[in-house]
């Protein structure tokens, strides 16, 4: 049940637009957690699918069926909503987990605890 | 009122969502309505933390700065990406002492940081009120204090506190 040919150039222009757009950004984000060497870098690439790489295929899919069905269609939207919503939840797992690791390994390259810092002005900075 | 609608901010996002998956009628209105108010119900056994919305008419405002500000650095990151090893860059993490306090907003700060490319949420720290981001193209790391307390923590507190 596709009409496509009975889509209007300009919206099919612009549904392959924002695809076009939306599917680049996802690949670039897959690209760059290939790419980033360190755990905190790689957690940035991911984003890219999740936000404007999600929010670009949605408003494409927005346009095609509101253009096809001549009604607005709009519960897209919701995809979009949820995605970010949830993905804070997964990302600060990922991330304390990775902190804590690189914490208990006593890496330089992490802050510590902002309480152990705290105590440690207290005490006068002896440690 | 409390009684009857104990959520109505849940209700009513509940009741929109039945309706964008479903249709816009008025016997989806009533199903819907009728739903969300069970579901609320349910709800009340969990005791969430009510937010509280003081100035909501600053929300499409806050939607609109963190969409283009998405755009934006969805950009910078692809080219971060594209440019590879070509360019040096730092990253690190950023300390910012946070005034928030209200949990609904301190999760929609985090969405925010989230889902801007870029900025991670890593940690924040109840007792210190310390956010821990770390930022993948770290120039200037008080800049990001500022635009992090300027940009989104001033309008939060507005809307929130």
């Amino acid at each position: 049940m596709t009409h496509i040919e009975s889509l209007p150039a300009w919206a099919a222009l612009l549904t392959a637009l924002f695809v076009l757009i939306g599917a680049s950004l996802t690949l670039l984000g897959a690209i760059g957690t290939l790419r980033f060497h360190r755990f905190f870098e790689r957690v940035h690439a991911p984003t890219l699918g999740t936000s404007w790489g999600t929010g670009a295929i949605v408003i494409s899919s927005m346009i095609f069926f509101t253009v096809l069905q001549s009604r607005p269609v709009f519960h897209e939207i919701l995809i979009g909503a949820f995605i970010t919503v949830t993905t804070p939840v997964t990302l600060m797992l990922l991330a304390r987990a990775a902190l804590y690791r690189d914490r208990a390994e006593g890496r330089e390259d992490v802050p510590p605890h902002p309480a152990a810092l705290r105590r440690k002005a207290s005490s006068g900075g002896e440690d | 009122m409390n009684r009857v609608l104990p959520y109505p901010l849940l209700a009513a996002s509940l009741l929109i969502m039945w309706m964008l998956l479903n249709a816009f009628t008025l016997g989806h209105f009533v199903l819907g309505a009728a739903i969300s108010m069970i579901a609320t119900h349910a709800m009340t056994s969990l005791q969430p933390s009510k937010p509280r919305l003081r100035r909501w008419q600053l929300l499409p405002r806050l939607a609109a700065i963190v969409m283009l500000d998405i755009l934006r650095s969805n950009l910078a990151v692809a080219t971060i990406v594209l440019q590879g090893r070509r360019r040096e860059r730092v990253s690190g993490f950023v300390a910012i002492p946070l005034e928030l306090r209200d949990r609904t907003a301190l999760a929609l700060l985090a969405c925010i940081v989230t889902s801007t490319p870029g900025t991670a949420w890593v940690e924040y720290d109840t007792d210190t009120e310390i956010l821990l981001i770390h930022v993948l193209d770290l120039i200037d790391e008080d800049g990001w204090i500022e635009l992090i307390k300027n940009r989104y923590e001033s309008l939060l507190l507005e809307i929130f506190e």
